[in-house]
Formats: C-alpha cells, sequence, structure tokens
C-alpha cells in the first residue's frame, strides 16, 4: 500500500475502549471515500478484533496493552491492524472457522464478520507473545464507479 | 446503552438505546435475566429501534436469552433493528430463530393470533 495518512493509538485493554478504538478508527476511515454503511462496517471489524484481544488474548485483564494502527492509502484502501501481546493462538485455521469458539458462551462470530466485511484478513499468531490481526480493503474510486 | 423495561402480562418487552457491545452485554445478560424471572415472562421482545451498533458480544446476549426463555417454552422476538443491525443479525442467522419484526404492535397482534 502507498500510505497517504496512518493513525496509531495504544490502550488499556477494558472493555470501555472497545468503542473508543472503533469510533477512532471510524473517525479516521472518514477521509476515505465511502458510504457511511462502510464505516459501520468498519467499526464493526475494528470492535470485534479488540475485544478478541481482551476477551481471548488477555483473559479479560484490563490493564493490558493493544495497539491498533489505522492506513489509508492513495488507492482509496484501508488497513487496520490490531496487535495484542496476549497468550496467541494455538491453532489459526481453526480459530478463524465459522461458529469456532474456545468460549462455550460464544457465538465464534468474529472471524466471520471481519471476513465478511473485510477484502483480506491475515492473522499473526505466536502462542504466549500474542496476535496480530490485520485487515484490509479497498473502497471503490470515484472515477471506477462513475461512468 | 440505556435500558427501559415494560411489563404486559407475561410478556417482557425490552427497550435499549446505545451500542450493544462487551462493554454492556453482561450488564444487560443480568437485568434481562432477573426480571424474565421477576415476571415469569414467556415472551421477550427485544426492541432494538434505538440501537445503533451491535457487534458478537450483543448477538451473544441475544442469542443467549432466547436460548432462556424457549427452555421454558417461551418466545422470543426481536423489534424494529435498523439497517446495520439487521444485517449482522441475517448474516449470524439469528433471523432463523427469533422473528424480526417491524415494531412492537406488529409481535403483540402476531401472537395474539398465533394464539400463544
Ligand atoms: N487476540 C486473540 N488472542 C487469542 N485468541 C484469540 C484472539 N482472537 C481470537 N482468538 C481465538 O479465536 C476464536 C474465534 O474468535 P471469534 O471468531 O472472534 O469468536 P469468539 O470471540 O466468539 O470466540 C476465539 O474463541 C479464540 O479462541
Ligand atoms: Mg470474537
Amino acid at each position: 500500500m502507498n500510505v497517504k495518512n496512518y493513525v496509531r493509538f495504544e490502550f488499556f485493554s477494558c472493555p470501555e475502549n472497545v468503542s473508543f478504538a472503533r469510533s477512532s478508527v471510524g473517525a479516521f476511515a472518514a477521509q476515505l471515500s465511502c458510504t457511511l454503511n462502510d464505516i459501520e462496517e468498519i467499526k464493526l471489524v475494528v470492535s470485534e478484533a479488540v475485544s478478541n484481544s481482551i476477551i481471548h488474548g488477555y483473559d479479560n485483564r484490563p490493564n493490558e496493552k493493544i495497539m491498533v494502527t489505522v492506513s489509508i492509502g492513495y488507492d482509496n484502501s484501508l488497513e487496520i491492524a490490531v496487535e495484542d501481546f496476549g497468550k496467541g493462538i494455538e491453532d489459526v485455521e481453526q480459530a478463524m472457522e465459522p461458529a469456532f469458539s474456545s468460549d462455550a458462551t460464544r457465538m465464534g462470530m468474529g472471524f466471520t464478520f471481519m471476513k465478511s466485511f473485510m477484502d483480506t484478513v491475515n492473522v499473526i499468531s505466536e502462542v504466549d507473545k500474542g496476535t496480530t490481526v490485520r485487515l484490509e480493503r479497498r473502497f471503490a474510486l470515484a472515477s471506477e464507479t462513475d461512468a | 446503552m440505556n435500558i427501559d423495561c415494560k411489563n404486559i402480562y407475561d410478556t417482557l418487552i425490552i427497550r435499549l438505546t446505545g451500542e450493544l457491545d462487551l462493554l454492556v452485554s453482561e450488564k444487560l445478560r443480568e437485568f434481562i435475566d432477573i426480571k424474565i424471572k421477576e415476571n415469569q415472562s414467556r415472551v421477550l421482545i427485544l426492541n432494538l429501534e434505538k440501537v445503533s451498533f451491535v457487534d458478537s458480544s450483543g448477538l451473544g446476549v441475544i442469542i443467549g436469552r432466547y436460548k432462556k426463555i424457549s427452555a421454558q417454552k417461551g418466545k422470543m422476538y426481536i423489534a424494529g433493528a435498523q439497517p446495520m443491525v439487521e444485517q449482522i443479525l441475517v448474516l449470524s442467522g439469528i433471523n432463523k430463530l427469533i422473528p424480526l419484526c417491524g415494531n412492537e404492535q406488529e409481535i403483540i397482534k402476531n401472537y395474539r393470533e398465533d394464539g400463544v
């Protein structure tokens, strides 16, 4: 990606910060040429990835670090990276299957939503080191939708 | 998140305002479960008209309440979901378990006709 603009922020892994993270990314992503519905979808995937870091990565410990980096490309693309330094994922492929959850009370839809609303979902994880979820999507340019 | 609650006979109406995510999911779960127990509710109507955001933590609460009320042979309905909220209710398949309706009145009219 040829980066036009980016932001990076880090915050504690407390549930209060989930809405902060998604709203902030949503506000930044408004620089893209995209629809309001696209922004809602972006907010949803950020909410899923950040919630996963809190719930799974850190087993709900509220004082750990989560880092979010958002980049906007000249080609009207968006890249979001959500990084934690928690317990990591043993089997990434299994974790990403629809309806898979290591927690019986949860639905296992987080990765499914991320895959539905983004072009690519890339997970890099190491047990006891942490997890980075990288989400990418390119939005149509005005010149592509006209005509 | 603001929770407003109303009982009409054995029907529990829960009206939510705000965003339904990890922060509020636990409180909401507890609140609804207490009300179901107190009221011995047989029908749960979840009004989402004023809910601007739901993620999978929120969906977890919704599906959990559905399972609970179904286990007691009760019914659950969702009223007034906004387009983005409706989209994820459909994507998650929740709409196949819990009917999505336009508004509360529509539901009450329907289940009276069903003889619930
Ligand atoms: N940041 C993370 N750290 C550790 N495990 C994770 C992380 N994100 C996801 N997982 C694992 O992947 C599974 C699937 O995630 P997801 O699709 O969001 O479903 P859910 O959150 O409902 O369990 C989780 O149950 C968990 O085991
Ligand atoms: Mg999740």
